[in-house]
């Protein structure tokens, strides 16, 4: 029964159906059309709900001692006391981890949206006027990328106090130019297509057309391009701790946890640098599945491709 | 001062145009008038630069030679900075290219009123009257460009081409893709818009049967084919 029913509404069926009898007849419900990923982000959505809530409600609760040190628990594995372990400096990997996250979050968010806004109000500049302004700015991204930008955020991060603030400014003013250059190339594609002549046919002037039809498109290319920059500005935020330009390396941030456990990763000590990096991987990840759903509900094209 | 400003009479019209793109020259020298309250044709292969010349026309496309009156007001910006850009509206020959894909078919229609600064309740009133028509019905409204035929969205693209009342219209191949039934109706509509405005009317179309029953007989132009081969032809 279910197989005919399958195979008659969905495309694709007759080929795959008979995979669908027996133990795996669920999977027919499961399967997704090509090209799309995920039908619900149920949980993407829940992953970033347990994380934010882990990282508002946690500091409230239990209070860390970034100075603590208690060698009597050093590298201890972990166990109901400690559910991450604890590191070579005797403190607790979880909570330490969640302080971290709030860190890593807080730079990874600001830094990739500031960066990300400067980069589309570039791109759009440079695409929306065209001509000689076009091809100055575009200039002056190929100046900016000229520079290794580990190089010049060191520049940057050296010239302000070691403080959040300063890797974030450092993340974000060496970071715009690639979000610049693609959505300069998606406005000048918008912009020969034949809607928008009939938009300026219409009498809209050039900021209504950037308002009302470039950004609206440009939107899921923002969005992917501030979460991809996300975990590149929490890698960086780790090499500049690294370095020893970036927090003190007292502070419960991801990048300096890694790091730390890094050097205990020989002895065994897996948990101190496995678990603060699956705090980078887990909200990464979750982000990155909603811009996929998201993209999937706001690109016409594709959805009608894909419910016929 | 008062002559400068030209007289309606005088029309759309365009003097000389020479259009490059790139190296390539695709109209050299074209003159047309689009006199109000008559339908003009313009015909030719394709290839031939009717749609350049109805995008000059329209003034989204700047020649590289020649000039455009309107109403006897010479056009010296194009595009963005033509002010009179909204009293020729254009219809385009493939709906499913003129509309973004994101508005819904009365964000289609209301646009033009939006960006012309009306105030949004009073512009959507409007948008549903200009809907209803063209007999689109108000289940139609809601649905983007993918969700309607080419015939309902070119019913809109009209709705939305004389939601400013324009003194010209272009209509450029705009029932090429669409059954006979639709491109009836369109020209209906447009016959009844110009019958009631006094507007003008220019009728780009390769089909000359279309031509010969919309347009007055003396005014048809024809463009020549691209590279001069049109004796042959």
């Amino acid at each position: 029964m279910t197989q005919t029913f399958d195979s008659g509404t969905r495309p694709g069926g007759p080929g795959r159906s008979g995979r669908s009898g027996g133990l795996f007849r669920r999977d027919s419900a499961f399967r997704r059309a090509p090209g799309r990923r995920r039908g619900s982000p149920r949980l993407a959505v829940g992953t970033l709900i347990v994380l934010g809530l882990a990282v508002l409600v946690v500091p409230v609760v239990a209070r860390l001692d970034q100075q603590l040190v208690d060698l009597g628990a050093a590298s201890l594995p972990p166990r109901p006391a400690h559910p991450f372990g604890t590191d070579e400096m005797g403190r607790d990997v979880l909570l330490r981890a969640v302080y971290g996250l709030r860190v890593s979050l807080l730079v990874g968010l600001v830094a990739a949206l500031v960066s990300v806004t400067i980069g589309t109000l570039v791109g759009l500049v440079s695409g929306a006027l065209g001509g000689i302004a076009d091809r100055f700015i575009m200039r002056v991204v190929d100046g900016v990328n000229s520079i290794p930008h580990l190089l010049l955020g060191i520049f940057i991060v050296a010239m302000i106090k070691p403080s959040v603030g300063a890797v974030i400014v450092s993340v974000a003013l060496t970071h715009w130019t690639t979000t610049a250059r693609i959505i300069r190339s998606e406005v000048l594609a918008l912009r020969s297509r034949p809607f928008i002549d009939a938009a300026i046919s219409g009498g809209s002037s050039r900021l209504r057309i950037v308002r009302r039809h470039f950004l609206p498109h440009l939107a899921p290319h923002v969005a992917l391009a501030a979460v991809l920059m996300m975990p590149h500005a929490i890698w960086h935020e780790t090499a500049l701790s690294f370095l020893g330009l970036g927090l003190p390396p007292h502070l419960a941030s991801l990048g300096n946890m890694i790091n730390d456990g890094a050097r205990s990763l020989l002895a065994g000590n897996w948990w101190a640098s496995i678990f603060p990096g699956l705090f980078i991987l887990l909200p990464t990840l979750a982000i990155s599945a909603l811009t996929q759903y998201w993209r999937d509900r706001t690109s016409p094209r594709w959805r009608s491709e894909l419910q016929l | 001062m008062l002559f400068a400003e030209g007289s309606p009479a005088e029309g759309l019209r365009a003097d000389g145009i020479t259009v490059a793109y790139d190296r390539r020259r695709v109209l050299d020298g074209t003159s047309l008038t689009v006199r109000p309250g008559i339908v003009t044709g313009l015909a030719g292969p394709s290839g031939c630069g009717k749609s350049t010349l109805a995008r000059v026309l329209a003034m989204l496309l700047r020649p590289a030679a020649g000039r455009l009156t309107v109403d006897g007001t010479e056009v010296r910006r194009w595009r963005h900075r033509a002010d009179l850009r909204t009293r020729v509206a254009l219809i385009f020959q493939q709906p499913r290219l003129a509309v973004d894909p994101r508005f819904t078919l009365l964000d289609v229609i209301v646009e033009p009123l939006l960006a012309a600064g009306r105030p949004a309740a009073d512009a959507i009133a409007h948008g549903e009257r200009l809907a209803d028509e063209m007999s689109l019905t108000a289940d139609l409204l809601t649905r983007r460009r993918h969700e309607v035929s080419d015939g309902q969205l070119q019913r809109a693209c009209v709705a939305r081409a004389l939601a400013l009342r324009p003194r010209y219209v272009i209509c450029d191949e705009m029932t090429t893709m669409l059954d006979a039934s639709t491109q009836a109706h369109l020209v209906a509509r447009l016959e009844s818009y110009r019958q009631e405005t006094g507007a003008g009317v220019l009728a780009v179309t390769h089909d000359t049967d279309l031509l010969a029953r919309w347009c007055e007989a003396g005014a048809v132009h024809h463009l020549p084919a691209p590279d001069g081969t049109s004796l042959v032809r």
